[in-house]
Formats: C-alpha cells, sequence, structure tokens
C-alpha cells in the first residue's frame, strides 16, 4: 500500500456551527454553586465523596469480621448477630452504595460531559436530583445502625424466607430500612441513568461520532444500560417484601412455623425471589465491570503510548457482555433446587461470556506489547486489575460448572472467587482512574512515592488475603459463618491461615490511609500539573481550565477530528494526537495518510 | 421469568441491534468525514426529552414485565384462587382509553395550533384519567367489602400491587400534566406547551397498552 498524504485546513473540514448552543444554568450563590449545584463535576465529586465515606463503613465492618475470623473468642464486641450485620451491610455497600454509586454517579458524571464535548448533562436538574436522592438512601442506610434491633444481617442477597423472620438480626427495622433504602437508590439511580444515556445519544460535540468516543465512555454508555433495565427487578423484589414484611402478603413467604408459632404466611415461593434479585444481580457484576473496563482501557493506551488494540472488538465485547449478562443469572442459584436443565443453560452462557471477556484481556495485554509504557502509579493499577481479573475470573469458570459449584457452593472459594474480580479488581481501577484524573478535577498531581506504597500494598497484600482463602475453600470451611466449631474435614492449620488473612487484611486496610492522606495532602501541596500531565488524547484534557470551569470548554465547543487513541503516530510531530486537533500535513497522524 | 426474558430480549436486541449498526463498517482509525454543522450534528434527530422519556419508558417496561414475570410464577402455586372481577373495571379501562383519545385530540390541536382544542383535550384527557384513578380505588373497596383482602392470596396481592404501581405511574403523568395545565391557563403560546402536551400524549398511550396488558392478564387467569 502506499500512503498519499491529503493537506487540508481545519476550517474547510468543520464549517462554523449554525445552531445555537443552550443555555447553561448560571448558579448565583455559594449553596447554587456547590452545595445544590446542577453542574455534572460537582455533582460527581458530591457522589465520589459520599460513596467513599460510606464505603469506609464497610471496609472498617470487614477489619471487624476478619479479627473475629482470624483471631475467634478473642473480641467480646463482635457476637454472631453483629458478625451476620456486618456480613450483610459489608456486601450491599460495597456492591451498591459504593461501586455502582462511584462508577456510574462520579465517574459518569464527572467524564460523560468532558469525554463526549458537551457543556454539561442534557438534565441537571434532574441530575441534582439525582443525587440527593442517592444522600436519602445512604442515610436511610445508616440509620439502620441506629434503630432497634440493628441493621438486618440476612446476608447482602437478602434471601427470604430469613430476611423478615424473627431471628435474623435486625428483622423488624433494619430490613425495612434497607429494602426502603434500595428502593431511592434505584429512584435517584434511574434519574442520574437517563441522564448519562442521553447525553451519550444527543450531547457529543460536532465530529464525535461513537466510534470515536473513548472506551471509558462505551463502558459507562453500556453499564447505564444495564443498569436502567436490572434494577426494576431489585426494585419490584424489594416491594414485594416489604408488602410480605409490613402487609402479610405472601409473595416469597412460604407456610412456615416460626419459634413455635404458625405464621400467617403460606405458599410463597423463595425460589421467585431469588430469580428477581439474581436477574438483577448478575447484571450488577458487569454494571461494576464495564466502567472498569473501559477506563482501564484508557489508562493502558495513554501510558503505553500506543492506541488502544481492536478498538471495534473493544466495543463489541462489550455489547456482546451487556447482552449476555442477561441470560446468565441462574448460575447464583445451581443449588436452590431448580430444574437441573437449566444449570445446563445457564453453565454454557456463564462460559460463553467468557469469549467476550477474554478477547478484552488479550487486547489489553496486546496494548502493552511494544509500548512504550510509562510505570507510573495509574498504569501499576490497571496492570494490576489485569492480574486480579485473569485470576478472578479463571475461578469464575470453574463456578460456572454446575458439578464444581455444588461442592464449592457457600464456601470461602466463593468469597475469594468475587472478591478477586468484582471488588479488588474494580477497586483498582478505581484506584487507579483517581490517580489519573485527580489532575483534572484539582488542578494538582498526587504524590509519586505514596502512591507506589499504596498499590504494592494493596496489590501484593490482596493476593496474600485471596490466595489463600481458594485453599480454605477446597478445604470446605463455609462463608459467613461466625465461628468454626469442631469439624473432622477443616484441619486446625486453617485456623492459622486465617489469621494470617486477617493480618494482611489489615495491612492492606491501613494502606488505604496512604491513599486519603495523599488525597488531602495532594490538594494543598502537590505539583501542579498543568492542562494534560499525561500527554492524553481524549477531550478532557484538551480544557481551556484546569479544573474545567462550569461549562467545560470555554467560549467553543470542541470539534472532534479523530478518534481517542491516536498514540505514537508515525510522521506525526508529538506522539500523541489530541482528538480535537485540526488534520493538517505537518502534525500528520492516521486521518491523513489514505491507502 | 420468560416474559421479562422476552420482553428484555427485544429491547437489548434494539439497542445492541442500533449501536452495532451505527458501529459496523466504520474504521476510526483513518475515518474521514467532513464535520457537520449543527451542533446536534452528532446525535439523534430527535429532541433530547424525547429519547428521555423513551428511555424511560423502557425503564418503565422494564419493571413491569418483571412484575408480570414474577406474577406468572407465582400462579403457579397451589395456594392461587382468582379474584373477582368488579364490573368497575370495565368502566375504568373505557376511561382509560378516552384519556388517550383526549390526549391525542389535544395533542392534534397543539399541532395545528389550536389554543381552544388544546385546552380542552387536555382538561378531558385529565379529567378522564383522575375519573379512571377514583375508579380503581373503588374497584379496591369492592374487593375489599367482598373479602378479597391482601393477604388472604397472593392473587390479591398482585392485583393491589400492579394497580397500585400502574398508577402511581399515572400519578407521575399527571404532575407534568398539571404543570402543563397552568402554564395553558396562564396564556402560554401553544407552541411552547406542544412538547409538554406531545411527550404526555405519548406517555399516556403507554400507560394505557400497560394496562390493557394488566387488564388481559387479570381476565385470563
Amino acid at each position: 500500500m502506499t500512503y498519499v498524504p491529503i493537506g487540508h485546513e481545519g476550517s474547510d473540514y468543520a464549517p462554523p456551527a449554525e445552531n445555537q448552543e443552550p443555555e447553561l444554568y448560571h448558579p448565583k450563590t455559594f449553596i447554587g454553586k456547590y452545595i445544590w449545584s446542577q453542574d455534572a463535576k460537582i455533582i460527581a465529586i458530591q457522589y465520589s465523596v459520599t460513596a467513599i465515606g460510606i464505603g469506609m463503613v464497610a471496609l472498617v465492618m470487614s477489619w471487624l469480621m476478619r479479627l473475629q475470623l482470624g483471631f475467634p473468642n478473642t473480641f467480646s464486641f463482635i457476637d454472631p448477630s453483629s458478625y451476620l450485620q456486618m456480613v450483610s451491610m459489608h456486601g450491599m455497600i460495597m456492591v451498591i452504595y459504593l461501586l455502582t454509586a462511584l462508577f456510574l454517579g462520579g465517574f459518569g458524571n464527572y467524564l460523560i460531559p468532558l469525554m463526549v464535548g458537551a457543556r454539561d448533562m442534557v438534565f441537571p436538574y434532574v441530575n441534582m436530583l439525582s443525587y440527593w436522592i442517592y444522600l436519602l438512601a445512604v442515610l436511610l442506610l445508616l440509620a439502620s445502625f441506629f434503630v432497634p434491633g440493628g441493621p438486618t444481617g440476612a446476608g447482602w442477597t437478602l434471601y427470604p424466607p430469613q430476611a423478615i423472620l424473627q431471628g435474623t438480626p435486625g428483622a423488624g427495622w433494619g430490613i425495612i430500612l434497607m429494602l426502603v433504602s434500595l428502593a431511592f437508590f434505584i429512584i435517584g439511580f434511574t434519574m442520574g441513568g437517563l441522564n448519562y444515556v442521553v447525553t451519550v445519544l444527543q450531547a457529543r460535540t460536532r465530529g464525535m461520532t461513537l466510534m470515536r468516543l473513548p472506551l471509558t465512555i462505551w463502558g459507562i454508555f453500556v453499564a447505564t444500560i444495564l443498569a436502567l433495565l436490572a434494577f426494576p427487578a431489585l426494585f419490584v423484589s424489594a416491594i414485594m417484601m416489604t408488602l410480605d414484611l409490613t402487609l402479610g402478603t405472601s409473595f416469597f413467604m412460604p407456610g412456615i412455623i416460626s419459634q413455635g408459632k404458625q405464621l400467617g404466611y403460606g405458599g410463597g415461593s423463595p425460589v421467585l425471589f431469588q430469580h428477581l434479585f439474581w436477574f438483577f444481580g448478575h447484571p450488577e457484576v458487569y454494571i461494576v465491570a464495564l466502567p472498569a473496563f473501559g477506563i482501564v482501557s484508557e489508562l493502558i493506551s495513554v501510558n503505553a503510548r500506543k492506541n488502544i488494540f481492536g478498538y471495534r472488538m473493544m466495543v463489541w465485547a462489550i455489547l456482546a457482555i451487556g447482552g449476555l449478562s442477561f441470560i446468565v443469572w441462574a448460575h447464583h442459584m445451581y443449588v436452590s433446587g431448580m430444574n437441573p436443565y437449566f444449570g445446563f443453560f445457564f453453565a454454557t452462557t456463564t462460559l460463553i461470556i467468557a469469549i467476550p471477556t477474554a478477547l478484552k484481556v488479550y487486547n489489553w495485554v496486546l496494548t502493552l506489547w511494544r509500548g512504550n509504557i510509562r510505570l507510573n502509579v495509574p498504569m501499576l493499577f490497571a496492570i494490576g486489575f489485569i492480574f486480579t481479573f485473569i485470576h478472578g475470573g479463571l475461578t469464575g469458570i470453574f463456578l460456572g460448572n454446575v458439578a464444581v459449584d455444588l461442592a464449592l457452593s457457600d464456601t470461602m472459594f466463593v468469597v475469594a472467587h468475587f472478591h478477586m474480580v468484582m471488588a479488588i479488581a474494580p477497586v483498582l481501577v478505581v484506584m487507579g482512574a483517581i490517580y489519573h484524573w485527580y489532575p483534572k478535577m484539582t488542578g494538582r498531581m498526587m504524590n509519586d512515592t505514596l502512591g507506589k506504597i499504596h498499590f504494592w500494598i494493596t496489590f501484593l497484600g490482596s493476593y496474600a488475603i485471596y490466595l489463600p482463602m481458594h485453599y480454605l475453600g477446597f478445604l470446605g470451611v463455609p462463608r459467613r459463618y461466625f465461628a468454626m466449631g469442631s469439624t473432622y474435614f477443616v484441619p486446625e492449620s486453617a485456623q492459622s491461615l486465617n489469621a494470617a488473612i486477617t493480618i494482611a487484611a489489615l495491612i492492606v486496610g491501613f494502606a488505604q490511609f496512604f491513599f486519603l492522606y495523599n488525597l488531602v495532602w495532594s490538594y494543598f501541596k502537590g505539583k501542579p500539573s498543568g492542562d494534560n500531565p499525561w500527554e492524553a488524547t481524549t477531550l478532557e484534557w484538551q480544557t481551556a481550565d484546569t479544573p474545567p470551569k462550569h461549562g467545560n470548554f470555554g467560549a467553543e465547543l470542541p470539534v472532534v477530528y479523530r478518534w481517542a487513541y491516536d498514540y505514537s503516530v508515525p510522521g506525526a510531530a508529538q506522539d500523541f494526537i489530541p482528538q480535537n486537533q485540526p488534520p493538517s500535513p505537518s502534525t500528520g497522524g492516521a486521518q491523513d495518510i489514505r491507502p | 421469568m420468560t416474559t421479562s426474558l422476552v420482553a428484555l430480549a427485544v429491547v437489548m436486541a434494539v439497542v445492541i441491534g442500533w449501536l452495532v449498526r451505527q458501529t459496523i463498517g466504520t474504521m476510526p482509525w483513518v475515518e474521514q468525514r467532513p464535520v457537520a454543522n449543527d451542533t446536534s450534528g452528532a446525535g439523534l434527530a430527535l429532541p433530547s426529552i424525547k429519547i428521555g422519556l423513551g428511555v424511560f419508558m423502557t425503564v418503565a417496561t422494564s419493571l413491569f414485565a418483571l412484575s408480570i414475570s414474577a406474577y406468572l410464577m407465582r400462579r403457579e402455586g397451589a395456594d392461587w384462587r382468582p379474584l373477582a372481577q368488579p364490573m368497575v373495571l370495565w368502566l375504568n379501562t373505557a376511561m382509560l382509553v378516552l384519556g388517550s383519545v383526549f390526549f391525542q385530540w389535544a395533542n392534534n390541536a397543539a399541532r395545528s395550533g389550536n389554543a381552544g382544542g388544546l385546552k380542552n383535550g387536555l382538561l378531558a384527557g385529565g379529567a378522564c384519567t383522575f375519573a379512571f384513578l377514583a375508579g380503581q380505588l373503588l374497584a379496591w373497596q369492592q374487593l375489599g367489602d367482598a373479602g378479597y383482602y391482601v393477604q388472604s392470596n397472593p392473587a390479591n396481592a398482585f392485583f393491589y400491587f400492579l394497580t397500585a404501581l400502574h398508577g402511581l405511574h399515572l400519578l407521575g403523568g399527571l404532575w407534568v400534566w398539571g404543570t402543563t395545565i397552568v402554564r395553558v391557563q396562564r396564556g402560554s403560546a401553544v407552541r411552547d406547551v406542544r412538547m409538554s402536551v406531545e411527550l404526555c400524549t405519548a406517555y399516556w398511550h403507554f400507560l394505557l397498552v400497560i394496562w390493557l396488558i394488566l387488564f388481559g392478564l387479570l381476565l385470563f387467569t
């Protein structure tokens, strides 16, 4: 092939805009600007701070649980009830109130308008309401710690009948507050989700075709679609369970004798709840994973100074994973007593989903291959993600098979699997993303040394926690147990392993204070970052101000001339070409050469 | 779960099909397409608010499909006793159909700039909707009087649950209707309220279809 450079001026390429831009909302007071804000960037920070705050509560609960498991009979303030309550609240907070809210409410709000070249979300008022309803949901959840009986101890899956029976911790107020809080979360999320989807569809700047979107936006966009379709399942089941509890209906409650007394329930189906719950619960895994996939693609491409390998395949893999995620839910229910043929079907779909997922992993690795790799902190976290995600994904293939799952169900192996794949992996991406976009949010770099200490303790420590946990699962150590008692199949040495895991967990937990300290310290003392410290191509790095002002892009919206991954283009003056740089012979670039 | 799967399969097929059609055959790394000159060039040809309503109706579709799935699965239980159908439900259905017709009328009037027709259509549509909701409450009362309590049978519980869910969606619509009618009363120009009327009309048709499905389900099961 021969390449012929085509020269042209930006002005013939993009004629002046004809349509007027829509009016922006202009806050007049401090409260209007920072509290009741309709600016997506402020809302993003509100979401992130709230999510990380409640996440810290869940982190502390995980330490307490580990203290009990590692050193039983030592801590008198942890009793079986409070242990179960911590198990439940830790899971629910981490999955929904931290990860979902942070990826979609936090990163979604910050990055979507900036990366697609919009002034703001399309419905800013609804966007503001979304945050305040989310905050209300968080406060209701927190309130459940202070009501009689405490928060629910039913496990994060809230399975009936035990979730609402006397004897389960928090069966009165705790579970009601949990269900109401979830309902509010879903209403708030739907308001935000409408914004994310419609903004990506409608508010892209001139030249930003769908296929020029950064993969971060693709991940957040498809995850939002999944969430909008899947959260109603949780909503329906939460409302129905509330009715079972308050009005005595029997949607999910079978005829049951509790504490020697026949209850008024009869005929309800606990498995129906499981179907509804996991119809939400499995897409939820990808609601958390897809934004992580997108962000990690960004971090790897930027720091390998190479275009992402197989951009189109990456987009279609996101779509395929999104579609498939709706037909695998019952692999969480192999032991629920459903029809065995279902197991066959769901095992098959579960293994099929490994194909697009593996494709993405190969593409990340191939992007790294022969790249001009910059091993800075975000890149370390991105590469760490590839490791933990592969490990968690492989154990997922074990558990996706019915025969293997029957033996391993409800053991520590499951705990190790899902923490690797959807706790550690996405959290590493969250950390990497914060190190990456912090300079844009504040105008200052985060401290590199502290970041590296934070990364290595977190990454190696996670392995110290979860690798031995797989082995405990093989031994048959069950999850959610307050204490083991004596069993013939679990050797004494398992206890020493548990103690070691606890020590590792405490170290990893405390390492997060390096991160929090770094966040605060860098805000005041960090090195000024300039507009584009990572030399990245996407639009958020091309703003007139850092941090960007309300309206994002100064007087004129950028015009996009190229895709998001023009790194190390042969013949170009720099090793990156911003998306809004007009094509011209002097800069070179993929746009200017044609076969 | 078959119902939900079919409903969501259709939704996902449309979404993914559309996205793949947008993305197939493009090579973003060599693509060379002149940039259009209108600011909305990259978006769809519809106003954002309409897409927003469409997305919301899709979410509501998912919500009702899942509820119907739960209904059909729970119905297989041995304790399911179908409940009586109060005659008032037929009247309510007629009211909701009329409401939809009046909204369509208001919409047509708005399109042709007829302020009087717009106002009358909106008022009549709203009145029919309130009549529907009152009728639903009456149906609840009649069922309660006849001993069909919410906790006495899952069929009753589902009836109350589904009608309440549908009614709450209508109340949400009535909120927008209320703000629109206030603007019309204060003498807003037809072109300023046209979009609100159009959105209301689409939403009312949607909730009518949902009601017909729910009502059919109650009649035939």
